[in-house]
């Protein structure tokens, strides 16, 4: 490794966080836009019924304690300028400050995701060279077929079906949550136990594109010329596979995972709704069925980051792995 | 037929040889089917079979598959194949409503980028790559969770997160399409930028821009069905598909499997036959992208 490279890659980095502030920026001005065009009604929300029976000088008085009688414009700033001093506001559907909220559930999300994301990766690694070494043997279309199933299955439903499953007829696996609902502790043994099934179903739901990618990088790479070269040396089937086709075929995929950033929350956003794993893309839809404002701002803030900093991960490993690719270039 | 010849094993993809011929033609003749199975089924079912929506029979409810109910009952007594016809109905409508919309926008952004380029180009693909850097469910979310309750949140908001795509395409087809001779030509005989736009470059696209259009449908029937599952998309008396898999979910739980079961393959089924009569469309009008995955 040459520091030249390093330094092109700092160099990318830092490009990229140039862009990123002005596409954080042009997202949270939409989200406060978006909410100032919609008929929702923060004071009625906020007040309730008490609402129905207020005079308009009460009402009022409550919009300029809530700041929501300035424009729309104006508020964004305000959050703006306070998010960056550590302040994102109340949740009122959590009764926390949005900040606390985050930061209990961030780790819980990352865990799941984590764990989900590797399961697809191994799980797909080994389906894909199988599938790849005998292109449209029985064993071939088993895998790709079921890719494809897999692929326009909603994961919510491959949820429900493994908790009535797991949970319900063969008793094995708790159906939700994180810990017994009796225990009042988090211990290690509780959360291991409540992770299967809700990782399963994540790692299931992000399995088929990797599984159809390595296939087809792995099934491109030997039909190649080093493998051709390596079969003609005498080189076992093994290692032709495994040490040739696999290396090749395998690096171009691993550096599309960064790019699967918004798959994965999207995932997460259905699979944490249907398992009440206590994340913050469980507390998205929460914020969003009681209209929560400052937390859904918040948390489609913080996904937006998260696509963004995967997006350069993606371009960072590609540029390592391949170098024929240029840093400067992209 | 049973020499597997080597000389076709150019690529995986084109490795079936010549049994790999028959298959492709049963996987495009299985998708006409189900396609045509599943139009016929949403237009001819509801207009035959009457029915109250909203009726119930107590007496009846969450009866396993049999033949009188070949799906069973959900937990009112309501036949729920015929639910499933009603709320596939109701997401086709959705999903090919957002999905021209979508396309609409995309093709409109995408041959204003190509065809003005410069600044004009450079600003659009900056806010197409903004917007595409939020997540599709979680911004459809945000949108309906402002605008709620109704159809028309959810088509707008699938179809706010879809056109970037399309526009990504019809963009890099005009592009491609500026250079060519009888472009020039038209240029040269003094023709205006908007005939040229409408007369030659708008045609070349459209066969992309249709593609796009009905690969979307699937994607957005999937959207509004998680949507409506998260209990933000359609109201609960709709029946959907997504209304009907989180209506079921308190029968799931009692330990009847069909209710969740058959609306799940009810997306299931015509997404597969969707995406492979459209990559047979894609073989035909783009023969070289032959590799890529349909996915």
């Amino acid at each position: 490794m040459t520091s030249p490279l390093w330094g092109a890659m700092a160099r990318l980095a830092g490009r990229r966080l140039l862009f990123a502030v002005p596409v954080l920026l042009v997202v949270t001005f939409g989200v406060f836009a978006i909410a100032a065009a919609s008929p929702f009604d923060p004071v009625k929300a906020y007040a309730g019924t008490a609402a129905l029976g207020a005079d308009e000088q009460t009402l009022d008085r409550l919009r300029a304690n809530l700041g929501v009688d300035q424009p729309f414009t104006a508020r964004w700033w305000h959050w703006l300028t306070s998010a960056l001093s550590g302040d994102l506001g109340e949740s009122s559907v959590m009764r926390q400050p949005v900040a606390q909220v985050i930061g209990e559930r961030l780790v819980w999300s990352a865990l799941l995701c984590a764990v989900a994301f590797a399961a697809a990766v191994l799980a797909g690694t080994v389906l894909g060279v199988l599938a790849a070494r005998r292109p449209g043997s029985p064993l071939d279309r088993v895998v790709t077929s079921l890719a494809y199933s897999l692929e326009a299955a909603p994961v919510f439903w491959l949820a429900l079906l493994a908790i009535w499953l797991f949970a319900l007829q063969m008793g094995v696996l708790p159906a939700g949550g994180l810990t017994d609902t009796a225990s009042e502790q988090v211990t290690a043994g509780q959360v291991v136990s409540h992770l299967v099934l809700p990782a399963g179903v994540l790692a299931v739901s992000q399995l088929p594109w990797f599984t159809l990618y390595v296939r087809q990088g792995v099934g491109d790479a030997l039909a190649e010329d080093p493998v051709r070269g390596a079969r003609a040396r005498g080189v076992s089937e093994r290692t032709v596979l495994l040490g040739h086709a696999l290396r090749s075929g395998l690096l171009p995929v691993l550096t599309l995972i960064g790019s699967r950033v918004p798959e994965l929350i999207t995932g997460a956003l259905l699979v944490e709704s249907v398992f009440s794993w206590p994340g913050i893309a469980a507390a998205t839809v929460e914020a969003a069925t009681a209209v929560d404002f400052p937390l859904l701002a918040a948390l489609t803030t913080l996904a937006t980051a998260a696509v963004l900093v995967g997006n350069l991960l993606a371009d960072l490993l590609y540029g390592l792995f391949d170098p024929r690719v240029k840093f400067s270039d992209m | 037929m049973t020499c597997d010849a080597p000389a076709s094993r150019g690529t995986v993809w084109r490795s079936y040889g010549t049994k790999g011929r028959s298959t492709r033609t049963l996987r495009v003749r299985t998708s006409v089917v189900l396609v045509a199975a599943t139009v016929l089924a949403v237009l001819l079912v509801p207009p035959l079979v009457q029915l109250d929506q909203q009726a119930v029979d107590l007496a009846a409810k969450l009866l396993p598959p049999s033949w009188a109910h070949p799906f069973g009952t959900d937990d009112l007594g309501r036949d729920l194949l015929l639910r499933c016809v009603y709320g596939l109905r109701v997401s086709l409508l959705v999903g090919a409503a957002a999905a021209v919309t979508a396309t609409v926008v995309g093709t409109a952004v995408g041959a204003t980028a190509g065809a003005l380029g410069g600044w004009v180009d450079r600003g659009i693909m900056r806010v197409v790559d903004t917007v595409s850097s939020v997540p599709h469910l979680l911004l459809g979310i945000f949108i309906v969770a402002m605008f709620r309750p109704g159809v028309w949140p959810v088509i707008v908001s699938v179809a706010l997160t879809h056109w970037l795509s399309t526009a990504r395409i019809v963009r890099a087809e005009v592009l491609s399409l500026r250079s060519r001779p009888y472009v020039d030509a038209a240029v040269s005989g003094g023709a205006s930028r908007w005939r040229v736009a409408v007369r030659q470059l708008l045609p070349a696209v459209l066969p992309q821009a249709a593609l796009a259009a009905v690969l979307m449908v699937p994607h957005a029937m999937w959207h509004e069905s998680a949507l409506s599952f998260l209990g933000l998309g359609l109201p609960t008396h709709t029946a959907s598909l997504g209304t009907l898999i989180q209506s079921a979910r308190g029968s799931l739980l009692a330990g009847q499997w069909w209710p969740t079961l058959f609306p799940g393959l009810f997306v299931i089924v015509p997404t597969l036959a969707i995406a492979g009569l459209a990559g047979a469309w894609r073989e035909r009008i783009n023969p070289r992208r032959r590799s890529e995955l349909m996915l």
